[in-house]
């Protein structure tokens, strides 16, 4: 079972591995911390301590942390949405501030069925029929990370190629070996 | 998925706060109300079922406030959205 300790750990791997830091304060940390766990235990994925999930992965997978967003966001306001991630600057001025959400509206309405139609509710997580979601097979054309999602992420979490990088690709494609 | 109220003696303004308990911004601007002795009402809207989540979204949408937490509600017609002191203190007179 995942621990507090584990959650702290992969942040700060993940941190690592970006050239980010986590909020210098304690406190604030360790909330968000048990946030991440507690959504972890809640839907089996750490999602955005921050934001509302739906308890359903493929409606909620931008927003697993780390979240598509985190890397334009840091990279525009030095911090990530709930300013776990943030670069050095942010890091050793302390100075952390809300950002606005860059998560579209509609992907936020489409997880809660506002505007759908009318779906039955259990405790926690929601016993409905997941809206279908138009996944594509896209590829990163710098690494060729490939992906089966509704969309390309921001950023490429293999090279950090940006999204205009990946190119769909087409079933019909024929990939020829020798 | 219940409302509840924390007890303050400045009474003189009606406060709502639409939060998440993972939330760290929504605990700092709770903390920051109850610091100010302020009394309000809060929502902790992770913890609700889907039907519950879906009606507050859709009472944030119908007041025309954005859907990201935490969401202060003063007198009923006054949205701040996120933890912004200053916002606060001047729509409380603080």
């Amino acid at each position: 079972m995942t621990g507090l300790d584990d959650v702290r750990r992969r942040a700060e791997a993940d941190a690592r591995s970006r050239g980010y830091f986590l909020n210098p304060n304690p406190e604030y940390l360790r909330d968000l911390l048990e946030g991440l766990l507690e959504n972890e235990e809640r839907y089996d994925y750490p999602s955005c301590p921050c934001r509302m999930a739906s308890g359903v992965f493929d409606l909620d997978r931008d927003i697993v942390c780390p979240c598509d967003y985190r890397d334009p966001d840091v990279e525009e306001f030095g911090s990530c949405y709930c300013c776990l991630y943030m670069d050095a600057e942010t890091h050793e001025s302390g100075r952390t501030r809300p950002i606005p959400e860059r998560r579209p509206v509609e992907k936020q309405l489409a997880a809660y069925g506002v505007e759908g139609e009318e779906q039955p509710a259990k405790e926690g997580v929601p016993e409905v029929e997941v809206p279908s979601v138009e996944r594509r097979l896209m590829y990163c054309r710098v690494c060729g990370y490939t992906v089966f999602r509704d969309e390309p992420p921001y950023v490429c979490p293999i090279c950090r190629a940006k999204r205009e990088m990946f190119s769909e690709i087409s079933p019909s494609l024929i990939f020829r070996t020798k | 998925m219940t409302t509840k109220r924390v007890e303050g003696e400045r009474r003189n303004h009606k406060v709502f706060v639409y939060a998440l308990s993972t939330c760290g911004w929504c605990k700092k601007t709770k903390q920051f109300l109850r610091d100010n002795g302020v009394e309000y009402e809060y929502m902790d809207v992770d913890t609700g079922k889907m039907d519950e989540k879906r009606a507050a979204i859709e009472r944030l949408r119908a007041k025309g406030a954005p859907l990201a937490f935490p969401v202060v509600i003063v007198d009923d017609n006054k949205i701040i959205s996120g933890f912004k002191q200053d916002a606060i203190k001047e729509a409380l007179g603080l």
